[in-house]
């Protein structure tokens, strides 16, 4: 799993990378988290929070993912470190459950940037790229 | 598809494909050669949503925005299948400054300039974090989202006096609590009275030029004067009810037909269940806005008594500028209620207007447009002329030309508050990262953008401020 930030013209953008789309959504949340503890691996893992939502199609989901998991950060006060997902889809649907783990929010010791406003269909794209699966899009700060 | 010039600092793209109108933006030729290709694209897409009236508009700041440019305005007619649309409002809804005159010249600061940024820094809640100045129950929320700067006058922020210079006098009529989310209401319990992140700031000004001595007068302003400047949003709640509905009306559009060019445009019939559903939240999203610039207006007024008990801190005026607003504006002669979004971009009554306070009427609407925390920001006023232009309406700041990975790759944070701090600006910031993104060079020449808006008839300068120090969230 990986993950990264890319350009756009006044926000930014995340992207994971991985071998499944769940891979893929997991390495997107670390790139939207790295916004708030830019040192990721160093979130403690002491809290768990359970993560579901559903939408039309997988990059809907990614949008809706990405937004509850900041409504969990801003309800919650906890910055997310880890995530592991599950990816369900069916005729009419898709399904998204899993878990975020992390630690309440310090500003003192998380190296924050800005504090995301939501995930938006801008540059928007769950797909499969040269052995790889990639869901990324932008987050307006 | 290129846009053409019809007349000086005026561009427009013809109607083509899906276009139901033509694309206008008002620019120079500086601004129309830097523009990003996006802008284009996406001033096409909403000119091609049902029901707009008369042209998918652009000012002079216009930048990539989500589905509808920054600096977009465009307006829909109810009555001829006319959309509101969730990302032509934005997730900060009603985002927007609101700048005092303190009864003081900047140099009466003396050297306490320092101690008093640092006691602003310290009262007003800001950055990443939680904890507003105000603490609510749910109920006590819902009189808020109904209330706005009104409810917060009445217990106890501010002054009535204060509502008479604020848009909507300080309530915006119409909000909903019931179509507000429990979730959205959840993250703004403990908030209220909170600056946020990224572009928001609190700034202490000196008026350094006038341009119409008898605007300025009508203002109060004059020539070396201090002022306090504050520019937010909705936080939390905004967001949430933004992201709500955008991921509803994905889907809720093509149900009624609405083919969307951009999913960001998401929207629903002004006339249907899930657009009066929309109205009611958005509106109590302005609210929300509004008591929370009231808030904050209030704590300033407190830090400004510790340090400065004779300043008097008077309103000069407040506006927003991520709205969808039903006013009643002139189309082909005849008088018709449109619904007006403004995306980064301010409306601007004009002289002779009644939402105008009574004491400005005669030179019109103040338009606060904000620049960056190293150069400078305009206190400009509305416009007859604007009217049949743009709907009254203006741009709201110098809007980005950089995105910010790369302002980070050109500016590293504690270097350019040093440096700004050399220049007698003071930052102070509760991130040195996010003071990188927000480097003055990452921004458009607001002089540029203000003249322009001048030049196009928008709106006309009045005075252009400096700042002396700024707190960022």
């Amino acid at each position: 799993m990986a993950w990264e930030h890319f350009e756009h013209g006044a926000d930014v953008g995340v992207r994971g990378r991985g071998n499944s789309p769940e891979c893929a959504f997991e390495g997107a949340a670390c790139a939207l988290f790295a916004l708030l503890a830019e040192d990721l691996a160093a979130v403690q893992l002491s809290v768990e929070e359970p993560v579901a939502c559903e939408a039309a199609n997988l990059e809907e989901l990614l949008v809706a993912f990405l937004n509850e998991l900041l409504y969990l950060f801003d309800s919650r006060h906890v910055v997310f470190g880890r995530f592991e997902v599950a990816i369900e889809q069916t005729s009419r649907d898709v399904h998204l459950t899993g878990t975020a783990r992390g630690e309440p929010f310090d500003p003192e010791r998380h190296d924050f940037t800005v504090l995301p406003k939501g995930a938006t269909f801008t540059a928007l794209e769950v797909a499969r790229r040269d052995d790889e699966w990639i869901a990324q899009c932008v987050v307006d700060v | 598809m290129s846009f053409h010039e019809i007349e000086p600092n005026v561009w427009e793209l013809d109607p083509s494909g899906p276009m139901r109108v033509p694309g206008r933006i008002f620019a120079s030729r500086e601004l129309i050669d830097a523009l990003d290709e996006k802008v284009r694209e996406q001033l096409a897409n909403v000119a091609a949503l049902p029901g707009i009236v008369e042209a998918s508009l652009a000012m002079p700041d216009a930048h990539w925005g989500y589905g509808f440019p920054i600096g977009g305005v465009a307006a829909f007619d109810p009555d001829r299948g006319g959309i509101v649309s969730a990302g032509g409002v934005g997730f900060d809804i009603s985002c927007g400054v609101r700048t005092f005159t303190t009864g003081m010249k900047a140099a009466e600061l003396g050297d306490r300039l320092e101690t008093l940024a640092h006691d602003l820094y310290r009262t007003v809640p800001a950055g990443v974090g939680w904890g507003g100045a105000v603490k609510l129950t749910v109920p006590e929320l819902d009189q808020m989202l109904v209330g706005g700067a009104e409810w917060a006058v009445q217990k106890g922020w501010g002054d009535a006096d204060d509502l008479e210079r604020i848009e909507e006098r300080g309530r915006m009529e119409g909000a909903d609590p019931s179509r507000v989310s429990r979730r959205a209401k959840e993250r703004q319990l403990q908030e209220v009275g909170s600056l946020g992140s990224g572009n928001h700031y609190l700034e202490l000004q000196v008026v350094e030029r006038l341009f119409d001595a008898k605007a300025a007068a009508v203002f109060r302003l004059a020539d070396g004067d201090l002022l306090v400047t504050i520019h937010c949003g909705s936080r939390g709640l905004g967001h949430q009810i933004g992201t709500e509905f955008l991921q509803r009306f994905v889907s809720v559009a093509s149900r009624y037909g609405i083919a969307l060019p951009d999913r960001e445009l998401a929207c629903a019939p002004i006339r249907s269940p899930e657009g009066e559903e929309y109205l009611g939240a958005m509106r109590a999203g302005i609210n929300c806005a509004l008591a929370n610039r009231q808030v904050i207006g209030a704590l300033v007024r407190k830090v400004f008594s510790r340090h400065f008990p004779a300043a008097k801190l008077r309103l000069l005026y407040d506006v927003s500028h991520n709205t969808c607003k039903a006013e009643e504006h002139e189309v082909g002669g005849q008088k018709r209620t449109l619904f007006v979004h403004r995306k980064g971009a301010t409306r601007a009554f004009g002289p002779g207007h009644a939402e105008v306070p009574a004491e400005y009427r005669e030179v019109g609407q103040p338009v606060l447009i904000g620049g960056t925390m190293g150069t400078g920001s305009y206190v400009l006023a509305g416009t007859r002329e604007s009217e049949a232009r743009a709907f009254s309406s203006s741009c709201h700041g110098a809007g980005r030309k950089m995105s910010r990975t790369q302002a980070k790759t050109i500016w590293q944070g504690k270097a350019l508050i040093r440096e700004l701090g050399e220049r007698g600006i003071i930052i102070k910031s509760h991130t040195a990262k996010g003071a990188a993104e927000e480097a003055p060079g990452a921004y458009k020449d607001v002089d540029e953008v203000a003249a322009v808006a001048e030049a196009t008839g928008l709106s006309r300068r009045v005075a252009r401020v400096l700042p002396l120090a700024c707190v960022k969230g």
